[in-house]
């Protein structure tokens, strides 16, 4: 009796926090730090303490708080997860959101509370349409961009017919359906399989083959990428079908994809090599701080988040009363992102370039992505019609 | 014509890789009924041990085989330090003690290897596709895992049916009380027994590696598939887990690769591209449901209890 | 049955008592984040409960129990979609399409016994989980936004916190009072006889299985209650609350808490939640703390919470 009243008092002690000190800025971090995909989590927590180094860990020279929250990648969680920011830290900030369904479970919560809210990696087109608001931006990119200008580069390359695999859920969806918008070539066959839970592609990749397809586009984010490819190779069908990809190659993959990720190519609006003076300082600090470890576009991302807030903080000079005056400086983009400059369309989803990138062994034998291409300059989603921001 | 004799090699690689999982579990589960949720972590913890084996030695084979030991020590000391203590125990004190099991063995996992999988490669004698009849191309490494189960499947038969330690488990399965009357040491045969589980889990896991990945959670899913298997199969029943298996290999593949089309043929394109892959990933727990719906014990059940 | 225990029936009482008095202790406080933590908790509590009734009273180990929160919070969601805003409407759908949810897959689960039982259940589960990652009209696997919370013409403003904490704890108190009558009440009596000695309860006469079934159906309408509270706290529901783990979850609240006993899924829910937070703020290696801590609690706490405060208060 005694040791539940005693736990009961400890649980109520260690959920009442106390509120901190009133004059700093305070920024929520919603990510996945837990389970497989924790290793996207950490990056792009990495890349957003190294850009809070970069900024003296102060923003307009106020002392800077994060609270990191793990989403666990269940959108009851992250929604849950948000609501503790807003209500009980009361954070000025949120940041974060890899996964598109914990971000559309979130967004009311930080919405209604009029928090800003910025996604440094999920894009919906929801988000990009009907689901735009003022308080919401993105420094990544609407889901249908990437595998769009896919498609673009397979038509510069003059590829006749493709066969596309993706996962049966929305994001996969939205994948196919982007090198479609884009492709002009035949689309052969289309091939969705279970997700998450599929491990084995033999039975797609055998009716790719049989297709006779002059091309394979698939998705596979994270470890199915990895299994992928794997199986791609293992079936001999890398010497006989070229494929294209979207987010199935990255710095966190690539260390298992190994020798089987080279030569494939990508389609992605960061690459480590962009020839920008703050890309150039953000690889060697990410590489000298977190040794045997590479940035991606996600910490990338979450860099460009973190310098997104310091823009719309200095400029309201730190009355972070001020949200509309917040929205329109952060509305110009005026901060020097590491993709090299960007505008934002009116549903604040960046209009940005697309790169092609492909694999390629360093001279030490470490493999390394690098920038093939510009395949579209200034590309905007195509969901903006629908925002009723104008 | 070849489409289908592929398909078919892929369902059959499919199906063996489960049986080498349900194996385990069915023994496990059928001899000393015990629920073991944590199978799926010994089957991530084999892949997890090959890849570092193999990394250290610089052989697959190798690393295979030191990854084979260290499963098997694994699931023997596991055995010894907690679930014996739950045997005769309620089913569900069992399924809530395992899942702990599973939560602990994950986090585990991230703090020794990190959060990001660990990679397998293949020797490349094992990496070429392989010519087997004129036209039809096959990979040798999916070639590799077919010969092992159906080797292991083949020893498995032996010992379980032709030597005293597989009497005493085919005993152990139909009578529980009985072996102990006769004097029987069932402590040890237990941990025997777990062991060889553990060991054919962690084959499963390193077999599997190179095809897959090496990553947390990676047993979640596939356990469920292996605890479809022996339902179906009957618990308790190696023969039925196996013939379940290669059945839910062979009805998972063919699913995925002819049922899209087949809908297309009834159904309008738009309805057929939705429908498709759902019902295809559902085709499993259908088969399970029907089954069990006319053979509430599974197909093969080992013993009436 | 439950040992004569005054400890557990302090502890519940004290239970039901902090949890009335929550809200004001959140004013007080002016920590907003507790009262949304435990509006959470109190509807998985519900849910927990509803599947201590066909578990631990009626010996149905069902593995597929999330289905319901899915099928109670989809009902909510799709007619919110469809223009249907009225929680009159909503709510009775969404309790009786999971009923006869229950209905069909009770009547085909109930021909098995054991394992194979709870193998069913999940395998049922699983294919509600993929339906509702099919339908691309209502967000397919992305899941579906709730603009508007389910109206009840003024009566009750379920948007404004308090107010909704209250209606699913009266939710929660109202699903335990029923469980309650229905355990103590001659058909709960044959469920419960018929967990312990099936063949007897046949041989003088009762159909076991049409009595488990109709537990089995009241149990997933409860959880479907659960399930629209649930999607009304998110404004969201998805397929991942259908998931396999997520039926895991609510076994373990209920073994936690105490299998059989009224207030276990509640004290099982609150703990096992709770944890789960307190223990992600100090670190993000839970598992390494709460598997084991479940480990030993089955090992060492037979009947969960309420079984050790039953030894306790004897002892």
């Amino acid at each position: 009796m005694k040791k539940a009243v005693w736990l009961a008092g400890a649980m109520a002690l260690a959920l009442a926090q106390p509120a901190t000190a009133a004059d700093s800025i305070k920024i929520g971090f919603v990510s996945t730090f837990s389970g497989p995909t924790a290793v996207i989590g950490n990056d792009m927590r990495n890349s957003f303490e190294l850009a809070l180094d970069h900024l003296g860990r102060k923003i307009d020279g106020k002392p800077v708080e994060v609270i990191y929250e793990d989403d666990q990648q269940k959108p009851d969680i992250g929604k849950q997860k948000t609501e503790k920011l807003v209500q009980s830290d009361k954070v000025d900030f949120i940041v974060g959101y890899i996964w598109s369904n914990v971000l559309l479970a979130s967004l009311k919560t930080a919405v209604d509370s009029k928090t800003f809210l910025i996604s440094a990696n999920a894009g919906p087109s929801q988000l990009a349409g009907e689901l735009c608001s003022p308080y919401v931006f993105s420094t990544s990119w609407q889901n249908d961009q990437t595998p769009a200008a896919m498609g673009l580069y397979m038509n510069q390359k003059g590829v006749k017919s493709v066969f596309l695999i993706g996962p049966n859920y929305a994001a996969g969806k939205d994948m196919l359906a982007g090198v479609k918008s884009t492709f002009k070539g035949q689309v052969v066959g289309e091939e969705y399989t279970v997700w998450p839970s599929q491990l084995d592609f033999s039975a797609e990749l055998t009716k790719a083959r049989n297709s006779g397809a002059a091309s394979i586009f698939v998705f596979y984010p994270g470890a199915a990428g990895v299994q992928f490819l794997n199986q791609y190779a293992q079936a001999g069908i890398k010497q006989q079908i070229p494929l294209y990809t979207a987010f199935t190659v990255d710095e966190l993959s690539l260390p298992l994809q190994k020798d089987n990720a080279i030569g494939i190519p990508g389609a992605q609006e960061w690459v480590n090599d962009l020839p920008n003076a703050e890309n150039k300082k953000f690889v060697e600090d990410y590489r000298k701080k977190y040794p045997g470890l590479r940035p991606t576009y996600y910490g990338a991302q979450a860099y460009d988040a973190a310098q997104l807030i310091n823009s719309a903080v200095v400029a309201v000079k730190g009355d972070l009363t001020k949200k509309d005056a917040m929205k329109a400086a952060m509305e110009k983009a005026d901060f020097k992102s590491l993709r090299g400059p960007f505008k934002y369309g009116n549903n604040h989803i960046p209009i940005q370039n697309f790169y092609l990138q492909d694999v390629v062994k360093d001279p030490d034998g470490q493999l390394s992505l690098k920038t093939v291409a510009t395949i579209v300059k200034d590309d905007q989603d195509k969901f903006h019609d629908k925002c009723p921001m104008k | 014509m070849y489409l289908v004799v592929e398909q078919l090699l892929n369902g059959l690689q499919f199906g063996l890789l489960l049986f080498l999982l349900a194996a385990g579990l069915t023994l496990v589960f059928g001899i000393m009924d015990f629920v073991n949720l944590a199978h799926g972590s010994l089957y991530m913890m084999g892949a997890y041990f090959a890849a570092t084996f193999a990394a250290w030695t610089g052989s697959f084979v190798l690393g295979s085989v030191m990854a084979l030991g260290a499963t098997l020590l694994l699931g023997i000391a596991l055995e010894y330090v907690a679930l014996r203590h739950l045997y005769g125990r309620d089913h569900l004190d069992q399924v809530l003690a395992t899942f702990g099991l599973i939560l602990f063995f994950n986090d585990a996992v991230r703090l020794i290897w990190g959060p990001a999988g660990l990679a397998l490669p293949l020797p490349a004698w094992l990496t070429v596709p392989v010519q087997i009849i004129p036209g039809i191309y096959y990979p040798a490494y999916r070639l590799a895992i077919i010969a092992v189960a159906l080797a292991v499947a083949a020893l498995l038969y032996i010992v379980v049916m032709r030597t005293r330690v597989g009497m005493l488990i085919r005993a152990g399965a139909s009578n529980r009380e009985m072996i102990g009357a006769l004097g029987i040491n069932i402590k040890l045969l237990f941990t025997l027994v777990f062991g060889l589980g553990a060991a054919l889990a962690g084959l499963a896991g390193l077999m599997q590696a190179p095809i897959l990945t090496v990553q947390i959670g990676m047993g979640e899913n596939i356990l469920i598939l292996a605890f479809v298997i022996i339902v179906i199969g009957g618990i308790g029943s190696i023969r039925g887990a196996f013939l379940a298996a290669i059945f839910v290999g062979m009805i998972d593949t063919l699913g995925r690769a002819f049922l899209p089309d087949l809908l297309r043929k009834v159904l309008s394109g738009a309805a057929a591209s939705t429908a498709a892959p759902a019902l295809s990933s559902m085709l499993i727990y259908l088969l399970m449901a029907i089954v069990l719906v006319v053979r509430p014990e599974g197909l093969f059940p080992a013993a009436k209890r | 049955m439950m040992p004569k225990r005054n400890t557990s029936n302090a502890v519940a009482a004290l239970l039901c008592a902090a949890l009335v008095l929550l809200p004001v202790y959140s004013a007080v406080s002016g920590n907003i984040f507790i009262l949304t933590l435990f509006t959470r908790i109190v509807i998985f509590a519900l849910a927990a409960a509803s599947l201590n009734l066909i578990m631990g009273y009626g010996g149905m180990m069902s593995f597929g129990h999330a289905a319901y929160l899915g099928i109670g919070g989809y009902a909510v969601g799709i007619l919110a979609t469809e223009g249907v805003g009225s929680g009159f409407i909503q709510w009775p759908v969404a309790l009786a399409v999971s009923a006869l949810f229950a209905l069909v897959i009770g009547a085909l689960s109930l021909r098995t016994r054991g394992v194979y039982f709870i193998m069913i259940t999940l395998a049922f589960a699983q294919m509600a989980y993929y339906v509702a990652s099919a339908l691309s009209r209502y967000g397919g696997d992305d899941g579906l936004t709730i603009y508007k919370r389910s109206d009840f013409a003024g009566l009750i403003n379920l948007s404004d916190r308090t107010q909704f904490y209250y209606f699913c704890l009266a939710c929660l108190f109202g699903g335990l009072y029923l469980i309650w009558r229905i355990v103590n009440s001659r058909f709960g009596l044959v469920v419960q006889g018929v967990r312990s000695n099936e063949q007897r309860m046949q041989a003088i006469g009762f159909h076991a299985n049409r009595y488990r079934l109709v537990c089995f159906v009241i149990a997933g309408a409860i959880c479907g209650l659960a399930g629209a509270l649930l999607a009304n706290n998110t404004d969201f529901v998805s397929p991942a609350v259908m998931y396999w783990t997520r039926s895991g979850d609510l076994m373990v609240m209920v073994i936690l808490g105490g299998m059989g006993s009224l207030f276990g899924p509640v004290l099982g829910a609150i703990v096992y939640l709770l944890l789960e937070e307190l223990l992600s703020q100090f670190t993000e290696y839970t598992g390494l703390i709460l598997g084991p801590v479940l480990l030993l609690i089955v090992v060492f706490a037979r009947g969960g919470i309420m079984g050790l405060l039953g030894r306790m208060s004897r002892g």
